[in-house]
C-alpha cells in the first residue's frame, strides 16, 4: 500500500517537472523553425543578420530547455515498468506499441535533427540547415501525439479486446482515430504555442526594457511572440471546450468533478465557486450561475448533466463496490485555476500585441517589467490541465479496466520508493535552479543589434 | 510463433545498434577526464560525440519502448526487478545529458570540471550497470509462476555480474579510445588516446576472458552453438582489434572493436533463446518468447511499422556522421554557438 501511495507521488512530481518543459519543446521548436524561415526569406540585408543571432539566441534556449525534457523524459519512459509492472503487463500490447513508435518515428528525428541543426550551420545551406528545425518541430510534435494516443487509451478505451485478464489489441487505427486523442492532442499541441509564446515575449519583454543594444531586435520577437501566444491561448480554449463537451459521453464522471456537480441536474447550473464536502458528497454552500453548465455542454441552456452521486450508482452496478468519484475539490479547482489564468493570459497576450507593433513599445515600462514576473503562470495552467485530466481519471488507471491500486509492481517495498522518490526529486530541485541560472545569465549576457526599421 | 522470433531478433537488433553506438560514447564519457587536463583538448574530446549521443541514446530508448510492445511481460518483470539499478542508471544518464548541454555554458574552469565529472559518471556508471544486467539475465534471478522477482537489490550482484559489468566497462572504453583515434586531429592527442586504448584493451581481455570463464560454470550459453561460435569470434576479434591499434591503425581496431560488441551481443541473445528471463528458480518460469509475448495482432502491427521505419532511421543516422565525419579540429570545438 505504501509502495503505490509513493510510487504515485512519484509519478505525479516526475512528469508535472517532465511537463514543465515539453510545452516550451514543443510551441518553441515551431517559433524558431518559423524564425529561421524568416531569416532564409528574408529580402532585407540589414535584418537578415539580425534575424539570424535571433534564431541562434532562441536556439540556445530551447536547446537548454529540450536537455532537460529528454533526460526527464527517459524515466517517463522507464517508470511504467519499474513502478507499475502489473498496469505494464496488463497493458502492455496496446501501451507499449505508442511508445515504441514514438521513439521509432519521432526521438530518433528529433535528436538526430536536433544535433545536426546545432552543428550544422556551416555544413549545410541555409535552406536545408532551416529544413532541419522543421523536422526537430514536426517530430517533438509527432512524439506528443503519440504519447497521447498512449494516453488516451487510459482515459477512454477503445480497439482492444479482453483475453487472459489482459487488454489485447484488436484495432490499431481505432487507437489513433480516438476522439479523445482528437481532444486532448489539439488541446496540447496549442497549449505548447501559448507555453512557447509567453516564453519569447516574457525574453523579449526583459531585453526591450533593460538591454538598449538589443532594444531594435528584441521588438519583433515581442510582437510576433505575443501573436503566437494569442493563437495558442485562443485554440486551445477552443479545443478545450469541445473536448469537455466530449467528456459528457466519454467520460461524465471526470466532467462533474471539474463542475462539482453532485446530482443530476436538467438545466445544470455552473458553480463560480463551491464549499465542497467530500465526505457527505455535496456542496456546503455554492455561487452559481443558472443553465450554464448545459449551455456549455449542449450549446443550448437546458438538457441534463449526470452528477457524481448517480455515475456512483451506475458504476457500483457495472464494476462493484468502490469509490469512483475522483478528488472533486482538486478537480474543481485546477479547472477553475486552468480556465481563469488563460483567460488573464489572453488579455495580456493581446495587450501587449497590439502595444508592439507601436514604435514606443520601451516606455511602457510597467508592463514590460511586470511580463517576465507573470510567466509562471502559464507553467501552473499547464499543470493544473494535466491534474484535472489524471486526477479525474482515479480511481482508475485505466478507465473501467484497471484500477491505479492493482497497477503497481508488487516487488517493491516503501523504502525502495522513498528512495527513488527522495532522489528524483532533489535532482529534479537541483537542475531546475541550475537551468534557470542559466537561461537568465544566457538571456543577460548575449546581445543581438538591429540597425533597420521593423 | 515467426513473429515472435522476428521480434525477438529485432530487439537484439536494437540492442546491438545500442551497444555499438553508445558504446563508444559511453566510452569517450568515460575517458574523459583521464586524457588530458587541458581544457581545450576536452572540448575536442567532447566534440567527436556532442552532435550524436542524443541520437544513440534513442537506440537505449526504442530498444525499451520496442520490448514493451512485442515483450510487455519481459518490460514488466526487467523494470521491476532492477528498480533501484535503473533509478541508478537513470540518476547517472539524467546527470550525462545535461552536462553536455551545461558545461559550455560557462568559462569558468571549475563549472567545465565539475561537468566533465558529470558526464564520466553518467558514462561509467551505465556502463557497468548494462554489463550487470546482462549477465543477470542470463545466469537466472529468482522469478516466481507469476512473473515476479523475488529477490532484492543485492541478489542482483555477484562475482559474475561485477566481472559482467566490468568487462562492459573496458570494452566500451577501448572502444571509445578507438573511437577518439579515427576522430580527433591533434596527433598528440591521438597518441594519448592510443595508448589509454592498449591500457583499456588489456584490461578487457583479461576481464572478458574471465567473463567467458565463468559464463561456463554460472549459465547454460554454451549450450548453444550459436552463442558460442559468436562468443568465441568476440574474443578472437576483440584481440585483433587491440593487435591493429599497437600497429596504429585505428580504423581496423574500430572497427573490429565494434564487430566484438556485436558478435557478444549476439552471443547473449543466442544464448538465451528462446528465453528472454531466466528464472533461477525454475527453468518453467522463465520468461520465454512465447509466454511473455504480445498479442499477434499487436507483434503484426509492430512488425510492419518497423520495416519502414528502422531503414529510414538508419539512412539519416548515417548521413547525420557522414555530416560530421572529418575530423574534428581545435577550431570546430570552439565553434561552441
Amino acid at each position: 500500500m505504501e509502495a503505490m501511495f509513493l510510487s504515485r507521488w512519484q509519478f505525479a512530481i516526475t512528469t508535472v517537472y517532465h511537463f514543465l518543459f515539453v510545452p516550451v519543446t514543443l510551441g518553441l521548436s515551431v517559433f524558431v523553425a518559423l524564425l529561421e524561415t524568416c531569416y532564409v526569406r528574408t529580402k532585407k540585408p540589414e535584418w537578415k543578420g539580425a534575424c539570424k543571432k535571433l534564431v541562434q539566441f532562441f536556439g540556445a534556449l530551447f536547446v537548454i530547455n529540450f536537455s532537460m525534457g529528454v533526460v526527464t523524459g527517459i524515466v517517463q519512459e522507464f517508470h511504467f515498468g519499474m513502478n507499475w509492472s502489473e498496469y505494464a503487463r496488463f497493458m502492455g500490447d496496446i501501451f507499449g506499441a505508442p511508445l515504441a513508435l514514438e521513439a521509432l518515428t519521432a526521438f530518433f528525428l528529433e535528436s538526430t535533427m536536433l544535433g545536426v541543426w546545432i552543428f550544422g550551420w556551416n555544413r549545410l545551406s541555409e535552406k536545408a540547415h532551416c529544413l532541419t528545425i522543421w523536422l526537430v518541430a514536426i517530430a517533438s510534435n509527432l512524439s506528443a501525439f503519440w504519447i497521447l494516443v498512449a494516453n488516451s487509451f487510459m482515459q477512454h478505451p477503445v480497439g482492444y479486446v479482453l483475453n487472459n485478464g489482459r487488454a489485447e489489441m484488436q484495432d490499431f487505427f481505432a487507437l489513433l482515430t480516438n476522439h479523445y486523442v482528437l481532444g486532448e492532442y489539439t488541446h496540447t499541441f496549442f497549449a505548447g504555442w501559448a507555453t512557447a509564446g509567453f516564453v519569447v515575449v516574457a525574453v523579449s519583454a526583459w531585453k526591450v526594457l533593460h538591454d538598449e543594444k538589443s532594444r531594435n531586435a528584441f521588438r519583433q520577437p515581442l510582437k510576433g511572440g505575443a501573436l503566437f501566444m494569442l493563437i495558442g491561448l485562443l485554440c486551445s480554449a477552443g479545443t478545450g471546450h469541445f473536448h469537455a463537451q466530449y467528456l459528457e459521453q466519454a467520460n461524465p464522471m471526470k466532467l462533474a468533478a471539474m463542475e462539482a456537480l453532485w446530482e443530476d441536474e436538467d438545466p445544470a447550473p455552473f458553480a463560480v465557486y463551491a464549499n465542497i464536502n467530500e465526505k457527505t458528497h455535496k456542496n456546503d454552500s455554492e455561487l452559481t450561475i443558472p443553465g450554464l453548465f448545459s449551455f456549455m455542454v449542449y450549446n443550448t441552456p437546458n438538457g441534463e448533466v449526470r452528477g457524481m452521486n448517480s455515475l456512483q450508482a451506475d458504476y457500483e452496478k457495472q464494476y462493484g463496490n468502490g469509490d469512483y468519484r475522483p478528488d472533486v475539490t482538486g478537480t474543481f479547482w485546477s479547472f477553475r485555476i486552468m480556465v481563469g489564468f488563460a483567460g488573464l493570459m489572453m488579455l495580456l497576450a493581446l495587450v501587449t500585441y497590439v502595444l508592439a507593433r507601436k514604435e514606443d513599445i520601451h516606455k511602457h515600462s510597467t508592463l514590460l517589467g511586470l511580463i517576465p514576473w507573470l510567466l509562471p503562470i502559464v507553467y501552473i495552467v499547464n499543470s493544473c490541465g494535466w491534474y484535472v485530466a489524471e486526477a479525474g481519471r482515479q480511481p482508475w488507471i485505466v478507465v473501467g479496466l484497471q484500477k491505479t491500486a492493482d497497477a503497481v509492481s508488487p516487488n517493491l517495498t516503501g523504502g525502495d520508493v522513498w528512495l527513488t522518490m527522495i532522489g528524483f526529486t532533489v535532482v529534479y530541485l537541483v537542475l531546475a535552479i541550475i537551468a534557470l541560472k542559466l537561461a537568465f545569465h544566457f538571456i543577460r549576457k548575449n546581445h543581438v543589434s538591429y540597425e533597420g526599421r521593423n | 510463433m515467426e513473429l515472435q522470433i522476428v521480434w525477438f531478433i529485432l530487439i537484439a537488433v536494437l540492442f546491438i545498434g545500442f551497444f555499438f553506438l553508445e558504446g563508444f560514447d559511453y566510452g569517450v564519457g568515460g575517458l574523459l577526464p583521464f586524457l588530458s587536463p587541458d581544457d581545450k583538448d576536452r572540448s575536442q574530446i567532447l566534440r567527436t560525440i556532442t552532435p550524436v549521443w542524443d541520437g544513440n541514446e534513442v537506440w537505449m530508448i526504442t530498444a525499451g519502448g520496442a520490448l514493451f510492445a512485442s515483450f510487455p511481460h519481459v518490460y514488466s518483470t526487467m523494470f521491476a526487478t532492477f528498480y533501484l539499478a535503473l533509478f541508478l542508471m537513470l540518476f547517472a544518464l539524467i546527470l550525462r545529458g545535461v552536462a553536455f548541454e551545461f558545461r559550455g555554458r560557462r568559462e569558468s574552469l571549475g563549472w567545465r570540471r565539475f561537468w566533465e565529472g558529470c558526464i564520466a559518471f553518467g558514462s561509467i556508471v551505465p556502463a557497468i550497470l548494462w554489463g550487470v544486467a546482462v549477465t543477470d539475465l542470463i545466469r537466472g534471478l529468482p522469478i516466481n509462476e507469476k512473473m515476479i522477482y523475488t529477490g532484492g537489490f543485492l541478489d542482483l550482484l555477484s562475482i559474475y555480474s561485477v566481472v559482467g559489468g566490468l568487462a562492459f566497462l573496458f570494452v566500451f572504453l577501448y572502444h571509445g579510445a578507438s573511437y577518439l583515434t579515427i576522430r580527433l586531429s591533434d596527433t598528440s592527442l591521438i597518441e594519448r588516446a592510443r595508448a589509454m586504448g592498449m591500457k583499456m584493451g588489456r584490461l578487457a581481455v583479461i576481464f572478458f576472458v574471465l567473463c567467458m570463464v565463468l559464463t561456463a560454470t554460472n549459465t547454460d550459453l554454451y549450450h548453444s552453438a550459436l552463442a558460442t561460435i559468436a562468443l568465441v569470434l568476440a574474443a578472437a576479434v576483440f584481440v585483433a582489434a587491440n593487435v591493429m591499434l599497437a600497429k596504429r591503425n585505428g580504423k581496423a581496431s574500430f572497427i573490429l572493436s565494434s564487430l566484438a560488441i556485436v558478435f557478444t551481443t549476439v552471443a547473449f541473445f543466442a544464448g538465451l533463446f528462446p528465453r528472454i528471463m531466466v528464472s533461477s528458480l525454475n527453468p518453467a518460469y522463465s520468461l520465454t518468447i512465447t509466454n511473455a509475448s504480445s498479442s499477434p495482432y499487436t507483434l503484426s502491427v509492430m512488425t510492419v511499422v518497423a520495416c519502414i521505419f528502422v531503414p529510414i532511421v538508419l539512412i539519416y543516422q548515417i548521413w547525420a556522421y557522414y555530416l560530421f565525419r572529418k575530423r574534428i579540429t581545435a577550431q570546430d570545438a570552439e565553434e561552441e554557438y
